[in-house]
């Protein structure tokens, strides 16, 4: 066979290969949404769960998701910029380094029902903080350190060296260099990396079964007091977000429309997670043009 | 053309400046360059005139740019920098200097052109906010009058707020002198500050340099000879590590002294 043969043989299967696996997820997310999407309506998205009858909804779940992932962020991502700066910036290339790096990379590759299990043991009852939505955060918080430290540290490692050195040469610390010219650079895929990670929490489940509790007790939306056990904002009350609940229906649910609330809620799920990745391409080619245009 | 007899040449083909007749704005004595062990330089001690271009020419690797980076410690977290850098009766190389400060007097532009990606009027604004300058009208001054120093200002008058990174790399290269003039420095270290660039703007620059000489002492690296004996008043020759000749610009290009540099010049090796 001659070259130009082996070569066309070559791309006609490499061809098939990535048709075959658009084809998969092309079908996958479409079984999803042809099968979810009828069932969203206003209703369903707003109201709370029922455990006998049908017609009911995911509102509390849905609510749950997003302040767990609120939660989650706002612990983890002051670390991971605090460790993905040290590590790209202070960090001198030794066996602590290392160590560290060794570290993060195994803690980013833990099963996420490790991480539950440990967070159950850890802060559910060693912290006696119970099945709520702090042990979730936190459990949440395991999982995402390593892999937003590593992709923050990745995003500073790709700002040229000639920034930095523009900074001191003006008589810069370090310190301002890094937080005034380095960081601002990044930003753009600090924030694409901080969304893709939040589309990640959004449908984790594992790590929460066993953190912030599969049940969903009834909200009193009209009271925003975080220490009111049954107001939305409390901490301390257990959460099953939509991710869980999607387990929990298939796994134990007796409600007659088990199927229906099950495909509409996993319709919901697959949206929010795919607006998550679109959010972050956006946010992160607007800010980047932000940046070197106009 | 400066008087001769206010200079000496020593036995190693090294000027030296008679203090009563020139203003030294800097000098290195005993300076040594160590990275990990190897030597990168070992034979360096120059003086530099208050007001002049210095040019430092010499082939790769002779480090040429080590010399240059040293003198303002940007090396301090590569390099080993032993001996003395002297500025205004300072050793700016010992450990109680405030790098910071010095930076401040001591300015540099790169080989590439290096804005930072926020907008034109931000990149010289921005070092100067950071040491407590605030008032919009000083910030407004100072950075037309940096842009105007650097020859850029009536092209990019209108254009402040744009994004320095959509400008040409001549016009980055500009801005980046007119950041580092913003501050003020005595002295402006630039390393190949135009090898990046078109001869247009290569020119651009060089008249941009000899404008700039009234107000400051400049010393260039560059791997050109002819924008070397074009803008400088001194040249001083590096080979190995070592600075083998240092003399008037007009005297090193017509009549040097040692064969390496009229080697070199003459484009025999480099």
């Amino acid at each position: 066979m001659n070259a130009k043969r082996v070569d066309k043989i070559a791309t006609g299967v490499l061809y098939a290969i990535a048709a075959l696996v658009v084809i998969i997820l092309v079908a996958l997310l479409g079984y999803i949404l042809v099968q979810g999407v009828p069932e969203i309506s206003w209703h369903f998205l707003t109201s709370p769960a029922l455990s006998f009858e049908a017609g009911g909804g995911i509102g509390i779940q849905l609510f749950n998701s997003f302040y767990l992932l609120f939660l989650a962020l706002l612990i983890s991502l002051p670390i991971s910029l605090g460790a993905g700066i040290y590590l790209n910036e202070y960090a001198g290339q030794n066996t602590i380094t290392g160590l560290i790096r060794t570290t993060i990379e195994i803690l980013s590759s833990l099963p996420s029902v490790v991480v539950g299990l440990f967070g159950y043991l850890f802060f559910v009852v060693q912290f006696k903080l119970g099945f709520s939505i702090l042990s979730g955060a936190f459990a949440l918080t395991v999982f995402n350190l390593p892999i937003l430290t590593r992709s923050i540290e990745e995003a500073l490692a790709n700002i040229s060296d000639n920034q930095r050195e523009a900074g001191y040469a003006l008589g810069l610390s370090r310190w301002e260099t890094v937080t005034k010219i380095v960081v601002p650079a990044a930003l753009p895929s600090i924030i694409t990396g901080v969304v893709l990670s939040a589309g990640r929490i959004f449908g984790e489940a594992a790590a929460l079964i066993y953190t912030a509790g599969q049940s969903a007790p009834a909200l009193n939306f009209s009271d925003w007091n975080p220490f009111n056990i049954s107001s939305p904002l409390s901490p301390l009350r257990p959460a099953e977000t939509l991710a869980v609940h999607i387990w929990k229906i298939n796994s134990e649910g007796i409600m007659p429309d088990a199927k229906a609330v099950s495909a509409g809620a996993s319709a919901v799920l697959i949206i929010a997670v795919l607006l998550f990745n679109f959010l972050a391409r956006w946010l992160g080619k607007r800010l980047y043009k932000h940046l070197t245009a106009e | 053309m400066a008087d001769n007899k206010t200079m000496t040449t020593d036995q190693r083909n090294i000027m030296t400046f008679d203090p009563q007749a020139h203003e030294i704005a800097l000098s290195t004595e005993d300076l040594h360059v160590f990275y990990g062990n190897s030597e990168a330089i070992s034979e360096g001690d120059l003086q530099f005139e208050r007001y002049k271009i210095t040019a430092l020419i010499g082939p790769s690797g002779s480090g040429k740019s080590t010399y240059l980076r040293s003198l303002n410690r940007m090396n301090d977290r590569i390099a080993t920098v032993k001996g003395k850098i002297m500025y205004r009766g300072l050793d700016i190389n010992s450990n109680d200097i405030d790098v910071y400060e010095m930076r401040r007097h001591i300015g540099m532009v790169f080989q590439r052109p290096n804005p930072f990606a926020k907008s034109i009027y931000e990149n010289i604004a921005f070092a100067l906010r950071q040491r407590g300058m605030n008032k919009k009208a000083d910030l407004d001054e100072i950075v037309e009058r940096s842009l105007r120093q650097a020859a850029m200002w009536d092209q990019v008058k209108d254009d402040l707020n744009k994004s320095a990174l959509a400008l040409s790399g001549g016009q980055q290269q500009r801005l980046c002198i007119a950041r580092a003039i913003a501050i003020k420095p005595d002295i402006l270290l630039l390393d190949e500050p135009a090898s990046a660039l078109d001869p247009v703007s290569t020119s651009q620059i060089e008249d941009t340099l000899l404008e700039l000489k009234q107000n400051y002492t400049i010393i260039i690296v560059t791997h050109n000879m002819q924008q070397a004996s074009r803008i400088s008043d001194y040249t001083a020759f590096f080979n190995l590590g070592k600075a083998l000749e240092y003399a008037e610009t007009g005297d090193i290009f017509t009549n040097p002294k040692v064969d390496l540099t009229n080697d070199y010049i003459s484009g025999n090796f480099g």
